[in-house]
C-alpha cells in the first residue's frame, strides 16, 4: 500500500495539543496516575553514579510510596552498563526489571563492535532490557542502511533482553526525520522506541510521542506487531504524563495501556505523580519533604 | 540501601510486575485497535450552578429591555436535555417597525455623526467585556445550542471578542480601508443570523456594520437567541447609544417582517441557500442592498502525497466539528484511490475515539444536535444514503436517553448522484468518494450548485497552488481544514451566496464609496 511517509508540522502540533485538553479528574486522575507509576522507568544516568545511588533509585522503584496508598512498583530501573550487577542485586526477584543505556550511550559514536561488546557485557550482567541510541550522524548524512544495520547488529547481540531505540529525536529536528527513523528502527528489530537520551534538549515533547504513536500504529497495521513507545526527558509534572496517556489511548487504544508497551523514562517525574495521588487520596497537598528522593 | 527483611510487602505489590511482550506478529484479523474502557474518563462537568438564566428574555429596542407588542413568547430548549430554558418573546411586524425605527433615530441623531475614533472605542470596549465574560457566555451559548463547552471556550468565544477587537481597529481607519475614496455609512442594517455559531455570527454581522457607521436590527436565530440577549447586556454595560444595536428575536415571521420593511436599507443573512433565495425575491425592486452567506457542500481533497495522519485530522474537524453543523463544512470527502483504504482504515478507528454527550462535558468532542427539527432532517438523508446503496460506518458511541443525538458517521460507496453527495446535511455525517488524477479531483470537487469553501492536502506547495486557483470556492484550506481568523474574507461562489464577512472585504457592505 503506498503511503505518504512526510509530517504536517502544524496540524501535528496542534493534534498533540489537543491532548493536554482532556479534563482527567477523580478516580481517571487516580488511575491514570498509578498507571504512570507502573509505566516509570526509574533513571540515574549520571557521571557520578555509585551503588550507593542506584540502591536509592531501586528501592524507591520498588515501593515508590506507603502501601496504603496502593501504587504499584515501577517497571524497570534505568542505569549505565557499570551498574547493572548493583541494579540487578538491589531489584533481585521484585519483578521491577532492569533497563541499561550502551552502545556509547549518549552519543553512539564508537565503533559498532565495541559497542555490540558493550551491549552483550550488559545483558550478561543481567540486564532486562538495553535502551541502545542510534548514530545520528550516520541517519543525517543519509545513511539510513547503515543505521539499519546497527540496530539489527544490536538487536542480536540483546539475546533474550528487549531492546529500546532512542532516535535522539532533538537531534533529528524534523518531523519527517522522526517518523524515518521510527519506521527504520521497528524494521530492524526494535521491541521500543525511544524518544531521547535525556542528555539533548529538547527530549521528549508531546508532538514527537506522536508522530512515534502514529508510526507504530502504521506498522501494527501493516505487520500485527505492537511495539513499545518510550518518551524520556522533559516530562516532569504529573499533570504532563497524563496527557502522554490521553494521547496514548486515543492513538494506539487500550491494548498500549500497559507498562509493556509505554514507559516514562524520567528520574524527576514520580514524586510530583506521587504527590499528586497523596492528594486524591488524603484530599490535601503535602509537603515535598514527606516524599523520598530517589 | 534496602535492608533484607522489608522484602516482604514489596511481594505483594510486585504481582503486576510487567512480562515483557514479545514481536508477535498477529493474524490479520486481529490487526485492529481497541478502543474500550480500560481507562475511562470521569466525568468533567463545567460548572453551571452559577448562570443566572431569566425566566423570560424580552426584545431589546433602543437601548431597553422591553416586553414584545405581540404579547407572545416561545420556548427555547436545551436540545442536550429536552428541558426549557426560558420562554423568548416573539416580535411581530409592529415590534420589528419599533426596533427600525430606534435604529434608524440612532443612526440619523447619533451614530452616523459620531467619529469614527469613537465608534471604535465603543466596539473596543465591547470587545473587552466579552472577554471578560467570555466563560459565561459560552456555558449559555452550549446550554442553548448544545454544542460543546470545549468548542465554544475555544473557539467561539475568543474569535467573537476577535472580532470586535479587530473592527474597532478599522472604525477610525476606514479612509485607508479604501484609498482615494471616502467610505460611508448605508444607514439602518437588518441582520439575520443562523442558530450554529449563535454569538460569533452575531458578531460577524455587528462588528463591521458598526465600525462602518451603520445602526442594526439583528434577529437570531429562534433555538438559539438567550445569548444574543445576554451580548445586549453587554451593550447596555458598555452604554453603547441607544438603538444603535436592537435585537429582536422570533422565527420566520420576524425575519420576513424585518427584511419586507421599507426603512431598512441594507439585508445581511447567514442560513440555508433555500430561504437565501426567498430573500433575495424579497428584495429585488427595492433600494436595499444584499449579501448573503448561504449553505455548502464543500470538497475536502486528499492526494496520495499528503501527510496523512493529520489529512485524517483535517477530515475530523471538517465534517465532526460543531456536530457538522458549519456551512464549509468538508462534507464531501474526495480522496485518491491508492490511498484509499489506508484513510478509511484510520478513519474508522479515530471515530471510535469521539466522545459524544454532554455538551457540557469538557471531555466531549460531539455535542447535542441543535433541534429535533434538525436531526429529523440528518435521519432522512442518512436513510437516502442506504436505500441509494452507499454503506455506512458510524461510531458505537452510547448516546444519551434524553436530548438530540446523532453520532460520527460516514458513507463509502458513494458517488456523485447520491443525495448524500449533493444536498448539505449539516449534521456529523461525511460522504467519501474517490479520485483518480488531480484534473477528476478538480472536475468532482466542482461538480454541485455550491461554492463555499474546500480543503486540499499534499505535501507539494506546488500543487497546492495549482489546485486552489481552479476550485470554485470562496475559502481554499490547504493543509489544514475549518480555520478563521477576523483578518481573512469569507463567503461563497454561486449558491453559497455573495459578499465577503472578515478583513477589509467584510467592511465594503456596509458602506458606499464615494
Amino acid at each position: 500500500m503506498p503511503r505518504s511517509l512526510s509530517i504536517d508540522q502544524v496540524m501535528v502540533e496542534e493534534r498533540a495539543g489537543a491532548f493536554a485538553k482532556r479534563s482527567i479528574k477523580t478516580s481517571a486522575k487516580l488511575s491514570g496516575l498509578k498507571m504512570a507509576i507502573s509505566m516509570m522507568d526509574l533513571t540515574t544516568l549520571e557521571g557520578k553514579d555509585t551503588p550507593g545511588k542506584v540502591a536509592f533509585v531501586c528501592r524507591k522503584a520498588m515501593q515508590p510510596m506507603d502501601p496504603r496508598y496502593e501504587v504499584p512498583p515501577c517497571a524497570a530501573v534505568c542505569v549505565y552498563p557499570n551498574l547493572v550487577r548493583a541494579a540487578k542485586r538491589f531489584l533481585g526477584n521484585s519483578g521491577v526489571k532492569v533497563a541499561s543505556v550502551a552502545t556509547a550511550f549518549p552519543t553512539g559514536l564508537m565503533p559498532l563492535k565495541l559497542k555490540l561488546q558493550e551491549v552483550r557485557s550488559a545483558a550478561r550482567d543481567g540486564a532486562d532490557e538495553i535502551d541502545m541510541v542510534i548514530d545520528r550522524g550516520q541517519f543525517l548524512a543519509g545513511n539510513h542502511n547503515r543505521v539499519f544495520d546497527e540496530i539489527a547488529a544490536t538487536k542480536e547481540a540483546c539475546g533474550a533482553a528487549h531492546l529500546k531505540v532512542i532516535l535522539e529525536t532533538g537531534e533529528l529536528q524534523t518531523y519527517d526525520n522522526v517518523r524515518i527513523a521510527s519506521e527504520l528502527a521497528m524494521r530492524a528489530g526494535a521491541d521500543f522506541i525511544k524518544t531521547s537520551t535525556g542528555k539533548v534538549s529538547p527530549a521528549a515533547t508531546m508532538p514527537v510521542t506522536l508522530v512515534m504513536l502514529e508510526a507504530i500504529r502504521d506498522y501494527f497495521y501493516e505487520t500485527g506487531i505492537r511495539i513499545g513507545m518510550k518518551p524520556a526527558g522533559g516530562i516532569k509534572t504529573a499533570k504532563q504524563s497524563l496527557a502522554y496517556l490521553v494521547m496514548l489511548k486515543e492513538t494506539l487504544g487500550d491494548d498500549w495501556l500497559t507498562p509493556d508497551l509505554f514507559r516514562f523514562g524520567a528520574s524527576t517525574l514520580a514524586n510530583d505523580v506521587l504527590m499528586q495521588i497523596a492528594k486524591v487520596v488524603d484530599g490535601n497537598y503535602q509537603s515535598g519533604d514527606y516524599f523520598s528522593l530517589p | 540501601m534496602p535492608r533484607k527483611k522489608s522484602r516482604s510487602d514489596l511481594v505483594v505489590l510486585s504481582r503486576n510486575a510487567p512480562a515483557l511482550h514479545e514481536r508477535v506478529a498477529l493474524p490479520v484479523s486481529e490487526r485492529h485497535l481497541n478502543f474500550g474502557d480500560r481507562w475511562g474518563y470521569a466525568p468533567a462537568p463545567e460548572a453551571h450552578e452559577y448562570i443566572k438564566l431569566q425566566k423570560r428574555y424580552p426584545l431589546f429596542i433602543g437601548g431597553k429591555f422591553v416586553a414584545p407588542k405581540s404579547g407572545k413568547y416561545f420556548d427555547s430548549i436545551n436540545p442536550a436535555t429536552e428541558e426549557k430554558l426560558a420562554e423568548i418573546a416573539e416580535a411581530n411586524a409592529r415590534d420589528v417597525d419599533l426596533a427600525v425605527k430606534s435604529a434608524r433615530k440612532a443612526y440619523k441623531n447619533v451614530w452616523s455623526k459620531m467619529p469614527g475614533r469613537e465608534r471604535g472605542k465603543f466596539l473596543f470596549r465591547i470587545a473587552r467585556l466579552i472577554q471578560e465574560k467570555a466563560r459565561e457566555l459560552a456555558v449559555l451559548e452550549t446550554m442553548d445550542g448544545g454544542k460543546t463547552i470545549k468548542e465554544s471556550r475555544d473557539i467561539d468565544l475568543p474569535l467573537v471578542a476577535a472580532h470586535f477587537f479587530y473592527y474597532a481597529g478599522w472604525a477610525d481607519k476606514l479612509d485607508y480601508a479604501f484609498p482615494g475614496r471616502t467610505a460611508r455609512p448605508i444607514g439602518v442594517a437588518g441582520q439575520i443570523i443562523p442558530w450554529n455559531f449563535p454569538l460569533l455570527m452575531a458578531a460577524w454581522k455587528l462588528a463591521p456594520a458598526l465600525a462602518a457607521g451603520n445602526t442594526c436590527v439583528l434577529k437570531p436565530a429562534e433555538t438559539t437567541s438567550i445569548t444574543a440577549m445576554h451580548l445586549a447586556e453587554i451593550f447596555q454595560q458598555a452604554e453603547l447609544p441607544d438603538g444603535v444595536v436592537n435585537i429582536v428575536t422570533g422565527a420566520g415571521e420576524t425575519g420576513k417582517a424585518l427584511v419586507d420593511h421599507s426603512d431598512v436599507d441594507k439585508i445581511a443573512f447567514t442560513g440555508s441557500t433555500s430561504v437565501g433565495k426567498i430573500l433575495t425575491q424579497a428584495v429585488a425592486g427595492t433600494r436595499k442592498k444584499l449579501t448573503l452567506e448561504l449553505g455548502g457542500k464543500a470538497a475536502n481533497i486528499i492526494f496520495e502525497d499528503a501527510p496523512i495522519d493529520q489529512a485524517v485530522e483535517g477530515i475530523i474537524s471538517g465534517i465532526y466539528f460543531n456536530q457538522g453543523h458549519v456551512c464549509c463544512a468538508g462534507s464531501r470527502l474526495l480522496v485518491q484511490e491508492g490511498v484509499f483504504p489506508h484513510v478509511i482504515r484510520k478513519l474508522r478507528d479515530r471515530i471510535a475515539t469521539l466522545r459524544v454527550g454532554n455538551p457540557l462535558d469538557k471531555n466531549t468532542d460531539i455535542g447535542a444536535i441543535n433541534s429535533r427539527m434538525q436531526l429529523d432532517k440528518i435521519c432522512e438523508l442518512v436513510d437516502s444514503g442506504l436505500k441509494q446503496g452507499a454503506e455506512l460506518v458510524q461510531s458505537n458511541a452510547r448516546l444519551p436517553a434524553k436530548g438530540y443525538w446523532y453520532p460520527p458517521s460516514f458513507f463509502t460507496g458513494v458517488t456523485a448522484s447520491h443525495r448524500i453527495a449533493q444536498e448539505e446535511i449539516f449534521g456529523p455525517v461525511l460522504s467519501v468518494m474517490t479520485f483518480r488524477t488531480p484534473e477528476e479531483a478538480i472536475e468532482r470537487a466542482n461538480n454541485t450548485p455550491y461554492g463555499l469553501s474546500a480543503g486540499v492536502w499534499t505535501d507539494k506547495g506546488s500543487k497546492i497552488f495549482k489546485i486552489v486557483n481552479k476550485l470554485r470556492a470562496g475559502v481554499v484550506w490547504a493543509n489544514t481544514y475549518n480555520k478563521f481568523d477576523p483578518t481573512s474574507p469569507f463567503g461563497g461562489y454561486k449558491e453559497s451566496g455573495f459578499g465577503r464577512e472578515g478583513g477589509r472585504h467584510g467592511l465594503l457592505p456596509y458602506v458606499t464609496l464615494e
